[in-house]
């Protein structure tokens, strides 16, 4: 197995915000997360990811059987873990691809690998560019400043293709973007996928799984996944509303 | 805490130095000697700056004075001194190099000598005795003798300097570099005084290097008049590496004429105690000063940046930038003066400086500083203190970069705004190189330079700043 969350209780600043929180991700997978505003969504992805401000008070997670929540955020990153976050930083100057390169180096050098050469690290920015249809020069562009909001999530993408993480979890990457670039985006995350790397994509709507595909669809609501089901649990979501599920676990 | 004069040793042997350096250069130039005179009697009336005055108020030189330091005036072995000090020109810069020693002029040959064109190139004390009439047009026109305590002193005592004269319309095209370094012996007292002269359509780069290249403790008074003519250009640099035992006051004060053009960039990398004074006087229409520094300090380090610029007349334009990481105990201070003056109407003038404090002990002063007595001006000032973004250290760290790397990386991109302005492609390359290594704590100009900042290797900086 390659992500196990299991019982995830986390709180901000006192308070909680997950409330127990269970999920299982295997390779060859692509999972959805949904679920309404506030619903802790983002606080899930940033808690795999290694950021800090969150106090984990309960529950575990293992990524390929080791316990995730010792590593620094780098080390996550470097065994497989790629966050697309839902507000790109900007970097005011870091170029593109000294960022990329730092990058791609730390992680190679992670694995005992040689640092990537020059010329071989400019083919791959070529071709991972093309994948995600980013025209801009990135060379002498400092990290997403100045980009739009559909090159920010692009350009997500791209860094994506660039460190080719086992497990990629992109977080809201649909908002703010218009219908060609959601396609762009989409269509370079499927280009990606392979039988041993899995996503998690979460988003509000389920626009995006039109074009992104999820084998599992999980609901989660109020700090707790309440529904977990095929693709066509997000159609069903999308016909009855939010409204439904909170009816259902009322009822509950 | 209040400096009592007699608390202060170099006081004492002021006017034995002042008996000994005027029977020792710059005889044929007449004036010299009532001008070292009028100093000294500046200097005694002024005294040394304390913290009671409002521009040292958070500058506190008494640490620095209260050694007993000898004024460095005997003659030297020059060949000896080349060969043993004098490594530390920027690689791959094609320059023109003349060095300084102990504020004593030093080269090879001559002393002063005619570059094509009519370029003057080398001791301002030779000078003196060749080009009186140029000496007497602009030496001591500009230093604020009478108002300024170590401009006075460093008018009565100094020896020696640089002295550059650019012709009419010429353009330099290689860049000078001046290399002042101190060491050798304890407790050195420098009094360097360098005179620049650019004449209407001339231009000119010129690095000034103050480094060290031992522990040894030393005291550095610098002054440097600069001239700018009418559509003439000044591309200036100051490059400060002095070990933690040492001061160094380094003071650029500048006239520029009709579209005279200023460009002057400290970098200021490390050093006991730094500080530096520019003023510049935009008295042409036209007139153009763009006054930038990045300062990096550790430990008890006190770096302190003073700018004040004077529009005299009306549109001319002036763009202040300065950047700092502060780390450890280091103190900063900046101060930055507009004086718009009445006539000077459609100034534009910015400033801003931005600081990085990375603990909770170390400081900045910041006091941005506006002027105005004219009524149709943009002029705009600003300050800022903070830490590292952690939303883009995390963003960063996210990517698999190691969080002394994502540090760095944010700080290096902090003090890039200051050195990308560096013109010359070979020393911005240099200097980027240096500011990397100087915030992973691995600095040295040379391979003498064996200073206090380097530490073993502590992180693996990776970037590949070659333009790929």
């Amino acid at each position: 197995m390659l992500l196990q969350v299991k019982n995830l209780h986390v709180s901000i600043n006192g308070k909680e915000i997950l409330k127990g929180v269970n999920l299982e991700v295997n390779k060859g997978e692509v999972h959805a997360i949904m679920g309404p505003n506030g619903t802790g969504k983002s606080t899930l992805a940033a808690v795999i990811a290694g950021k800090s401000g969150y106090e984990i008070t309960q529950g575990e997670i293992l990524y390929n059987g080791k316990n995730l929540l010792d590593m620094p955020p780098e080390v996550r990153a470097q065994e497989g873990i790629f966050l697309g976050f839902q507000y790109p930083v900007e970097i005011p100057g870091v170029s593109m691809t000294n960022f990329m390169r730092t990058a791609l180096n730390e992680i190679r050098k992670y694995h005992g690998q040689e640092p990537m050469s020059a010329k071989d690290f400019l083919a791959r920015m070529t071709e991972k560019k093309d994948l995600v249809e980013l025209t801009s020069k990135l060379t002498n562009r400092s990290v997403n400043e100045g980009f739009s909001g559909g090159e920010k999530k692009k350009n997500e993408i791209f860094q994506m293709a660039m460190l080719d993480p086992q497990l990629a979890i992109l977080d809201e990457t649909d908002s703010g973007l218009d219908i060609d670039a959601l396609r762009i985006v989409a269509h370079g995350v499927n280009k990606l996928k392979t039988t041993e790397n899995a996503t998690v994509v979460i988003t509000h709507y389920q626009r995006l799984l039109d074009y992104i595909v999820p084998d599992f669809v999980h609901v989660l609501f109020e700090g707790k996944v309440v529904l977990s089901g095929g693709k066509e649990l997000a159609l069903e979501l999308e016909e009855k509303g939010y409204d439904w599920i909170k009816k259902e676990t009322e009822n509950h | 805490m209040k400096i009592e004069k007699n608390a202060i040793p170099a006081l004492k042997n002021i006017p034995h130095w002042f008996d000994i350096v005027s029977d020792k250069n710059g005889n044929a130039f007449t004036g010299l000697r009532a001008y070292r005179q009028l100093a000294l009697e500046d200097f005694n009336r002024l005294g040394f700056p304390n913290k009671k005055m409002e521009k040292w108020r958070h500058t506190d030189l008494s640490a620095s004075l209260s050694f007993d330091y000898s004024l460095a005036t005997q003659d030297f072995n020059m060949q000896d001194v080349l060969s043993d000090v004098f490594e530390c020109d920027v690689h791959d810069l094609e320059s023109f190099v003349v060095n300084l020693y102990k504020g004593r002029f030093v080269f090879k040959e001559n002393n002063l000598f005619t570059l094509p064109k009519g370029v003057i190139v080398g001791s301002l004390s030779a000078a003196f005795d060749q080009y009186p009439e140029l000496i007497e047009k602009h030496f001591g026109k500009y230093g604020k003798t009478d108002k300024n305590a170590f401009h006075a002193l460093n008018s009565a005592l100094f020896l020696d300097g640089l002295f550059v004269y650019v012709p009419k319309n010429v353009i330099v095209e290689k860049p000078l570099q001046l290399i002042n370094a101190v060491g050798a012996s304890d407790d050195v007292l420098v009094q360097n005084r360098n005179l620049i002269v650019l004449e209407e359509g001339s231009q000119l780069t010129l690095i000034h290097c103050d480094d060290s290249y031992n522990y040894k403790r030393s005291f550095t008074n610098s002054l440097t008049e600069v001239f700018i003519g009418a559509n003439a250009s000044l591309d200036h640099y100051r490059l400060q590496n002095i070990n933690n035992n040492s001061t160094l006051i380094s003071s650029l004060v500048v006239e520029q004429e009709r579209n005279a053009q200023l460009s002057t960039n400290s970098i200021i990398l490390n050093g006991g105690l730094i500080r530096n004074e520019t003023y510049t006087k935009l008295n042409g229409e036209g007139a153009n000063a763009s006054i930038l520094g990045v300062y990096l300090a550790d430990k008890n380090q006190h770096i302190d940046n003073q700018v004040f610029v004077d529009h005299a007349v009306p549109n001319c334009t002036s763009n202040e930038l300065f950047k700092g990481i502060l780390d450890d105990y280091a103190r900063a201070v900046f101060n930055g003066h507009i004086l718009v003056r009445k006539d000077a109407q459609k100034t534009l003038a910015y400033q801003n400086n931005a600081n990085i404090i990375l603990t909770d002990k170390a400081v900045i002063n910041t006091k941005p500083f506006l002027e105005i007595y004219a009524d149709d001006v943009k002029c705009s000032h600003g300050a800022t203190v903070g830490q590292l973004d952690e939303n883009a250290l995390f963003y960063i760290r996210q990517r698999g970069i190691s969080e002394d790397n994502a540090r760095m990386l944010l700080m290096y991109a902090f003090a890039a705004d200051v050195t990308q302005e560096i013109k010359i492609d070979s020393l911005r390359d240099r200097i980027e190189d240096m500011v990397k290594k100087r915030l992973r704590g691995e600095l040295s100009i040379c391979d003498q330079c064996v200073l206090q900042c380097s530490s073993p290797e502590k992180y693996n900086f990776e970037i590949d700043m070659s333009k790929i």
